[in-house]
């Protein structure tokens, strides 16, 4: 199948479909919004001053470009492949998720929706909406299962600062696909003035292709970056996955450059064995759940099931289609980290780089040592840090054994 | 004539019941409907993450999957009440991972053989009609799609299209519950609808009481009433037949003399 594909950039097809992945499986009362927001991101897409507006606001406000950086000491200690990152953890809001608001909020305003509603988990997406927002001065309301809203308060305070409204969320474990169930259902409410900025790249189509093109900014900086300060591709690219948007956004700008390897990162929670992971491509099968098709944790009945990660930005049930369809087409390799496996790279880019990395991307950096060993030590690999790890310092502390 | 189409050719409005499988004594609640009166059953099939239902229905799923309820196990109430019941039209309607996890011709088959008229998927719009359509229509089940407030004039015909049985207006845009929507906004629609529908269009979402079930039957061919019976599960357990049996003849008085 893979010698017959010309191009891994052309997707999703006219009807949203990566593949057998993707698609619009929404209620009907949002389905006419749907095929809207297409249209509208359509014409955004056409019109080159909206692209004039998301680079400025990019470069002048979140801070692109963001540096491309040789991990040196990293890579000494682990004895192979250069080590290199991408540092969107430096973004404003400390993630790689505002790239994605600013995309969503500029197409919300030319929509001329005058609310704005999102799902959070750990908070991050959260609180780059409510950023956005601010910014912009819209209404926003964030929806967040309960038993979040109580792990991560620093966030919620965080939220409430920048003016947002936060909903817990008690319906189901309370986590983020209740979130989303909510957010899915305020949304069918309230049709007529809002707009919903989803923050990965799942969900109905146009989301999955508009927060990837919103995110590819990432991949497009690393790939030139790299190529002029090394004079060429990197050999393999490494990022996390949760929902897959800044794996998508690292990946897709190198998706016909054949001779860059891809690996995306799941979290493997206690281990693949059990049912206590949130890796939904290597243990979960494809079905439809919050408006697409793609693999899902789920058990025979097609009732979902909670996935468990020491991040809270990676226990989601689900993953965006377009990795669903890369897995399949062979173009990428998936593999997963334990929650240790994640804190001993938490703690080793720590050390070495004096760089303190959010959870997510530490399991990026524990498929990195695997790896890196096994290559030669002109090879280059290149990881994305999306984001960094003030908000996860009190969950590592409970691990460590540790009382602040 | 199939059993859903003769539901709607008595010369007076529907009825159409709808509770959750799974929840409660679900045999004996569905008795309570039928010896009430109710027209049509909607058998909910349960679902971990029921996106279009507001806190009742919500409630029912969590109450079911927690008693453990399977998809054969909703197979089998389906079949049993057929057995007991040859004549009511009986639909399922649930949430399209469950129905497609086994393939959708699995599910079709497996509906079919259990006695099952009609199915009504909440998230396969017609875009995707793909995954579960082909495989309900080769078995002769209807699809019963759903219009909403949204639904203007030009995406009319693409719902239309390959569904068959009924059209189910959901009155307002929401979840299901307690909003309710205008009589006049609803008698307008339906004349919408029905300017393009050949087959019976049943309204739904948010009613609640025999005054208001009377109020849209005046203008409509079906009256759709899930929450209010869904909630006299949840509060009333073992005792919950009796309590559906007066308010679903209630309800069918007030929507069979509505004309």
């Amino acid at each position: 199948m893979t010698d017959l594909i010309n191009s891994y950039r052309t997707m999703p097809d006219e009807r949203g479909h990566f593949g057998q992945f993707g698609g619009r499986y929404v209620a009907e009362t949002l389905m006419p919004l749907i095929l809207d927001l297409e249209k509208a991101y359509r014409a955004a897409k056409a019109d080159p001053s909206f692209q004039e507006q998301f680079d400025d606001l990019l470069e002048h406000y979140v801070g692109r470009p963001s540096p491309l950086y040789f991990a040196e000491r990293l890579t000494e200690a682990l004895g192979g492949a250069q080590v290199w990152f991408k540092r969107d953890e430096l973004n404003h809001t400390g993630a790689h998720k505002i790239n994605n608001c600013i995309g969503q909020i500029l197409l919300a305003m030319r929509m001329g929706k005058t609310r704005i509603i999102a799902e959070t988990g750990a908070g991050q997406h959260g609180v780059a909406t409510a950023t956005v927002c601010a910014r912009f001065g819209l209404p926003c309301t964030i929806f967040m299962g309960k038993t979040d809203v109580e792990r991560q308060a620093p966030n919620v305070f965080r939220m409430k600062l920048l003016g947002a409204e936060v909903v817990p969320v008690t319906s189901g474990a309370a986590t983020l696909k209740d979130a989303m169930n909510e957010a899915l259902r305020h949304w069918v409410a309230h049709v007529h003035d809002t707009f919903y900025i989803i923050g990965t790249a799942a969900g109905p189509h146009p989301y999955p292709e508009l927060v990837r093109d919103f995110q590819s900014v990432i991949g497009k900086e690393a790939r030139a970056q790299m190529l002029s300060r090394t004079g060429r591709l990197p050999d393999l690219l490494v990022a996390a996955i949760g929902g897959g948007s800044n794996a998508i956004g690292l990946f897709h700008p190198f998706l016909d450059d054949p001779e860059v390897k891809m690996l995306g990162v799941e979290a493997a929670g206690y281990g693949l064995d059990g049912d206590q992971h949130a890796a939904s491509l290597l243990g979960g099968f494809p079905g439809i759940l919050h408006g697409n098709k793609t693999y899902l944790l789920q058990d025979e009945d097609g009732q979902i099931t909670e996935g468990h990660s020491i991040s809270a930005g990676l226990d989601y049930p689900g993953i965006g289609p377009e990795h669903a369809w890369l897995k399949e087409s062979g173009r990428v390799d998936y593999t997963a980290v334990t929650d240790d496996e994640a804190l001993e790279g938490f703690q080793l880019l720590c050390r070495t780089e004096g760089i303190i990395p959010a959870l997510e991307p530490s399991h990026a950096i524990a498929a990195v040592a695997r790896i890196a060993k096994q290559m030669p030590d002109d090879a280059i690999i290149l990881a994305n840090l999306c984001g960094r790890g003030d908000k996860d310092i009190f969950t590592v502390a409970d691990k460590l054994g540790v009382e602040m | 004539m199939t059993r859903l189409s003769s539901a709607f050719a008595k010369g007076r409005p529907a009825l159409v019941c709808f509770i959750t499988a799974g929840d409660g004594d679900t045999a004996a609640n569905l008795d309570a409907l039928v010896a009430g009166g109710a027209d049509v059953i909607e058998l909910g099939m349960p679902f971990t993450d029921p996106m279009a239902d507001g806190p009742a229905i919500q409630q029912a799923n969590i109450r079911s999957l927690g008693a453990g309820t399977t998809t054969r196990d909703v197979l089998l109430t389906a079949n049993e009440f057929r057995e007991r019941h040859p004549d009511v039209p009986l639909v399922l309607m649930g949430y399209a991972n469950p129905m497609v996890r086994r393939g959708p011709e699995w599910f079709a088959a497996e509906a079919k053989g259990a006695g099952v008229d009609g199915v009504i998927c909440v998230d396969i719009p017609p875009e995707e009609d793909a995954d579960l359509g082909p495989a309900l229509r080769a078995e002769g089940i209807d699809l019963i799609r759903l219009a909403t407030p949204t639904t203007d004039d030009a995406r009319l015909p693409t719902v239309l299209s390959g569904s068959s049985g009924f059209l189910y207006y959901v009155s307002v845009a929401g979840i299901t519950g307690k909003q309710q929507a205008a009589i006049d906004s609803i008698e307008a629609a339906v004349a919408r609808l029905k300017a393009h529908a050949t087959i019976p269009v049943a309204v739904g979402f948010g009613v609640r009481t025999p005054e208001q079930a009377a109020e849209i039957a005046k203008v409509a061919d079906g009256v759709v009433v899930g929450s209010a019976l869904v909630e006299l599960v949840g509060e009333h357990g073992a005792e919950a037949p009796a309590k559906l049996r007066e308010l679903t003849a209630a309800l069918a008085q007030a929507v069979h003399s509505a004309r």
